[in-house]
C-alpha cells in the first residue's frame, strides 16, 4: 500500500490538462506526479503497475456526492462512501452542505475532512452553506467557510426566502471569490410534485413539476449571476431549455458553468411508467427530447461537468408508494461505466468523457490550481486505472456504496477500474 | 431493484385488480357480464350468495371514504365473506408504523385479500407487489392514478342504458380532470371498449400537462363539449381547488362548467348524467339535474355493489352463478 516510488506502465494515457492523449508511463514519487513520458533520470520504482491496455487517467472528481454524514449515517458514512469511491476511480468527492447539523460552520467542516482523512480513501471538499442552517434567509459566515477549505457555497435545492436575499448572497460570496452552487428550482413550481410534468405523470397521476421549475429558476438566477458577476455553477440540469440558456449565456460571457447527473442522459419519465422508487429523483426524470438535449450539450461542453448526484439511502426509504419516497438515486458505482457507455453509445469521445469526469469538475471549484484533477508534473498524484473493456453486472453484490438505491439495477455496463490511486497510496486494487 | 407487477398470473387468472389500463376489452367485458349475474342478487329475499363463505376481506382504507368503503363491504359480505374494515388514518403512520408494517401485521392474520384506498398514486401497486403469496389486492382509489372499480360500474351504467356498441356513443367527462383518478380510470376504461369519441372538458388549470395524450378530445367550452353527447360524467370538485389558485370561485365555476337543464338540452334527447359522488349540488351541477329524468347517479351506486362482488370473485377465482341463485 505504501510504496512511495511508482511506475504506471504503458497505459494509454488521458490528460485533458494537457491534452495528452496516448500511451505513455507515468512516474510517481512522494504522492505527487513526478513525469509523464520518459523515465527520470536515477528514478527505480518501488513498484510498477502494467496498464498495458487500460486508460490512465486523474483520479475522477464527482461534484455531488452527498455522504450522509454527519446526521444520516443509517444511510452511509464518509467511510463507506468514500470507500466505494476508490473503487470507481473517484479520488475527491464534493459533499453538499445539506447535512445534520448543515456545513455552515469550519467545525463542521473540520468534522467531515478529519472523517474523510481517518478513512483514507478519498478527499472530500466541503461546499459550504450559503445561507445559516440552509434557512434560506440568513447568510453564512463565508469568509469563515472559505478559510476552513470551502471552495464554493450553495443552498442545496432549499429555498431561499426571496429573490433579494439571493442577490445579497451572491454578491457576498463574489466579495470573498467563492463560486456559488445553484440548484435551480422554483419552490412553488415545484412543490409537492414528484415526477415530470408530462407524458408519465399525465397517465399515472402523480403529482407534477413543470420544466419551467427549472427554466424560471434559471433565469431568475442568470439575471442576477450576470449583474453580480458572482462565479456561479448550475447543478444537475435536466431541461433542453435550460441547456440553451446556459449556452446562450457562456456565449455571452456569462461566468458560468453547468452540470448533469449521469441517470438524466440514460432515463426519462417513461421509466417511472411501473412506480419504480428507485427512478424517483429531485429534479425529476423529464422526456426523452430533454435527455437527448442534456447528451449533445455535455459533448458539447455546454455542460462541462458529469456528476453522480449520489444519493444513497436505506432500503426503507424507497419502500413505500412512489410519492412517499424518498427522492435520489446512488450513483457513486455507476459513474464511471454510465460514462463509459456514452463513449461505447457514440455520444461523446473517450478523451472529452474523462475531462467530464476530471478537469471540468476541479476548474469549477478551481480545484485544478492545486493540481486536482489533472496529471500535471508536480500535482497530487490521484489516479484511476480502467480496463474500458472489462464489463460488469449492476447488482446487490456488485454495488459498493452502502446505498443499494439504483435504477440501473441488472444492466451491463463497461467498464472496470482496476487501481486507483489517491494522494500515490494504492486504495483500490481489483482481484484478478 | 423493483418488478413490476402483473394484475393477470400465469394461468391467466385476475390475480390483482390494479389498474383499468392494459388489461384489456375482454376482462373488461368478462366482469361486466359477471357483474350482471350478480345483480339479481339484490332483488332476492335473502340478499347472499356463498361463494366467498370462509374468506377474509379487509378493507383497508388510509383515506377516508363513506360510499366506496360501504359499497365494498356489502358486496363482500353479500358474496359472504367476512369483512373487516380497518380505517388507517394518520395514526398508525404517525407513530413510526410503515405502510409495510401495517400490511404484514394484517397479513399475519391470514387474510385472502385486501382493499386499498390510499393518498398516493401508486400505492395500491406498491402493496400488490409487497403483499404475500395468495392474497388479492383489489384499488379502491389510489391517489390521482386510478380506481378501476368506480371506471367499471359507470361501464356498467352505460351499457344498461346504451347498449353494448360504444362505438356509437359521445362520451362527455366534465370538471377536474388533473386531480381525479376517477377520469383516468374512465378515461382508460372507455378507450379499452373503442367508445366513438371521449371528450374532457375542463379549464387549463384543472388538465392535467399532457392531457391530449389520453386519446381524448379537449374542449373548454361545456356548450361546446356536451353538444349531442350520449352521456355526460360530471367530476366532483374539492372545494380546496379554490385555494390553489386553480380556480376563482364556485360560482364562476359553476357559471361556466355547471350541468343546468338548460344546457342539457344541447346534449342528446336521451342522455344520461353521471356522477362519481357524492355532488355538490349548485356547482357541478343542479339539483334539477341531479334528480332529473336523465340521472342515472343512484343506479350508479347500485351497480357498484354488482361490479364490486364480480371483482372480488374474479380475483378469488370462483366462479359466478349461471343465473340469480
Amino acid at each position: 500500500m505504501s510504496e512511495r516510488r511508482l511506475c504506471i506502465r504503458g497505459g494509454r494515457v488521458i490528460d485533458p490538462d494537457s491534452g495528452h492523449d496516448g500511451v505513455a508511463d507515468l512516474w510517481i514519487a512522494e504522492g505527487r506526479i513526478l513525469a509523464l513520458g520518459p523515465a527520470p533520470a536515477d528514478f527505480t520504482p518501488d513498484r510498477v503497475i502494467d496498464a498495458r491496455g487500460r486508460v490512465v487517467c486523474p483520479g475522477l472528481v464527482d461534484l455531488c456526492a452527498r455522504l450522509r454524514e454527519p446526521g444520516a449515517e443509517h444511510k452511509a458514512t464518509i467511510a463507506s462512501e468514500t470507500r466505494a469511491a476508490a473503487h470507481r476511480g473517484i479520488t475527491t468527492l464534493c459533499c453538499p452542505p445539506d447535512t445534520d447539523p448543515v456545513i455552515d460552520t469550519p467545525a463542521v467542516v473540520e468534522l467531515v475532512h478529519q472523517r474523510a482523512e481517518a478513512a483514507g480513501f478519498a478527499r472530500v471538499v466541503t461546499l459550504g452553506a450559503l445561507t445559516r442552517g440552509l434557512d434560506g434567509e440568513q447568510l453564512s459566515e463565508m469568509a469563515a467557510l472559505r478559510d476552513a477549505g470551502c471552495p464554493a457555497v450553495g443552498n442545496a435545492r432549499r429555498p431561499l426566502a426571496s429573490t433579494l436575499v439571493l442577490r445579497r448572497a451572491l454578491e457576498y460570496a463574489a466579495t470573498f471569490g467563492l463560486t456559488v452552487m445553484l440548484d435551480p428550482e422554483d419552490e412553488a413550481l415545484a412543490a409537492g410534485g414528484c415526477a415530470h410534468a408530462g407524458l408519465v405523470a399525465t397517465r399515472l397521476g402523480l403529482p407534477s413539476i413543470p420544466a419551467a421549475a427549472e427554466t424560471a429558476a434559471v433565469a431568475r438566477d442568470l439575471a442576477l449571476v450576470e449583474e453580480t458577476g458572482v462565479r456561479a455553477h448550475f447543478c444537475h440540469l435536466t431541461t433542453a431549455r435550460a441547456v440553451r440558456m446556459i449556452a446562450r449565456a457562456r456565449y455571452d460571457g456569462v461566468p458560468v458553468t453547468a452540470d448533469v447527473a449521469a441517470p438524466y442522459l440514460f432515463l426519462t419519465e417513461m421509466d417511472l411508467a411501473g412506480f419504480d422508487s428507485n427512478c424517483h429523483l429531485r429534479p425529476p426524470l423529464r422526456s426523452q427530447r430533454d435527455l437527448d438535449a442534456l447528451r449533445r450539450g455535455l459533448a458539447e461542453g455546454t455542460l462541462s461537468v458529469l456528476c453522480s448526484d449520489h444519493q444513497p439511502h436505506e432500503a426503507d426509504a424507497k419502500l413505500a408508494p412512489f410519492p412517499a419516497t424518498e427522492p435520489g438515486m446512488s450513483g457513486l458505482d455507476t459513474l464511471p461505466s454510465l460514462a463509459l457507455r456514452l463513449v461505447e453509445d457514440g455520444v461523446i469521445g473517450l478523451p472529452d468523457a474523462i475531462a467530464r469526469l476530471t478537469l471540468g469538475p476541479a476548474r469549477v471549484l478551481g480545484l485544478d490550481a492545486e493540481g486536482i484533477g489533472t496529471l500535471r508534473a508536480g500535482a497530487p498524484a490521484d489516479v484511476a486505472i480502467i480496463d474500458t473493456g472489462a464489463r460488469w453486472r449492476v447488482g446487490a453484490d456488485s454495488i459498493e456504496s452502502k446505498g443499494q438505491n439504483t435504477a440501473f439495477g441488472g444492466w451491463e455496463l463497461p467498464g472496470r477500474v482496476t487501481h486507483t490511486l489517491f494522494r500515490g497510496r494504492l486504495v483500490h486494487e481489483a482481484g484478478a | 431493484m423493483n418488478e413490476g407487477v402483473h394484475q393477470i398470473d400465469d394461468q391467466g387468472r385476475l390475480r390483482h385488480f390494479l389498474t383499468i389500463e392494459g388489461l384489456g376489452r375482454d376482462w373488461l367485458i368478462r366482469i361486466l357480464d359477471t357483474a350482471e349475474s350478480f345483480s339479481g342478487v339484490a332483488e332476492q329475499s335473502i340478499k347472499k350468495v356463498p361463494l366467498l363463505r370462509g374468506r377474509t376481506i379487509v378493507n383497508l382504507f388510509f383515506e377516508p371514504s363513506t360510499r366506496t368503503r360501504t359499497t365494498f363491504e356489502l358486496a363482500a359480505k353479500r358474496l359472504s365473506a367476512d369483512v373487516l374494515n380497518i380505517n388507517v388514518s394518520t395514526s398508525a403512520t404517525t407513530k413510526g408504523e410503515t405502510l409495510l408494517d401495517t400490511l404484514r401485521n394484517i397479513e399475519a392474520m391470514h387474510v385472502d385479500m385486501f382493499v386499498v384506498r390510499h393518498a398516493d398514486s401508486g400505492a395500491a401497486h406498491f402493496i400488490a407487489r409487497h403483499v404475500a403469496p395468495g392474497i388479492s389486492v383489489i384499488n379502491a382509489g389510489d391517489g390521482r392514478h386510478a380506481h378501476p372499480t368506480q371506471a367499471l360500474l359507470d361501464l356498467f351504467t352505460i351499457r344498461r342504458a346504451k347498449g353494448d356498441d360504444f362505438g356509437r356513443l359521445r362520451v362527455a367527462i366534465v370538471g377536474d380532470i388533473e386531480h381525479s383518478r376517477v377520469a383516468r380510470a374512465q378515461i382508460h376504461a372507455l378507450n379499452s371498449l373503442n367508445t366513438g369519441e371521449i371528450r374532457v372538458v375542463a379549464p387549463r388549470t384543472l388538465l392535467p400537462a399532457a392531457a391530449d395524450s389520453l386519446g381524448v378530445h379537449l374542449f373548454h367550452d361545456l356548450n361546446e363539449g356536451i353538444r349531442d353527447a350520449d352521456v355526460i360524467i360530471m367530476l366532483r370538485l374539492q372545494r380546496e381547488r379554490m385555494q390553489g389558485a386553480l380556480l376563482p370561485s364556485e360560482h364562476e365555476y359553476f357559471r361556466l362548467y355547471g350541468l343546468t337543464e338548460e344546457r342539457l338540452r344541447l346534449a342528446r334527447p336521451d342522455v344520461v348524467v353521471m356522477h362519481p359522488g357524492p355532488i355538490n349540488r349548485g356547482v357541478e351541477m343542479d339539483s334539477r339535474v341531479a334528480d332529473g329524468a336523465h340521472s342515472l347517479i343512484l343506479q350508479q351506486v347500485s351497480h357498484g355493489i354488482a361490479v364490486r362482488m364480480a371483482v372480488m370473485s374474479l380475483a378469488m377465482q370462483v366462479a359466478a352463478p349461471e343465473a340469480p341463485v
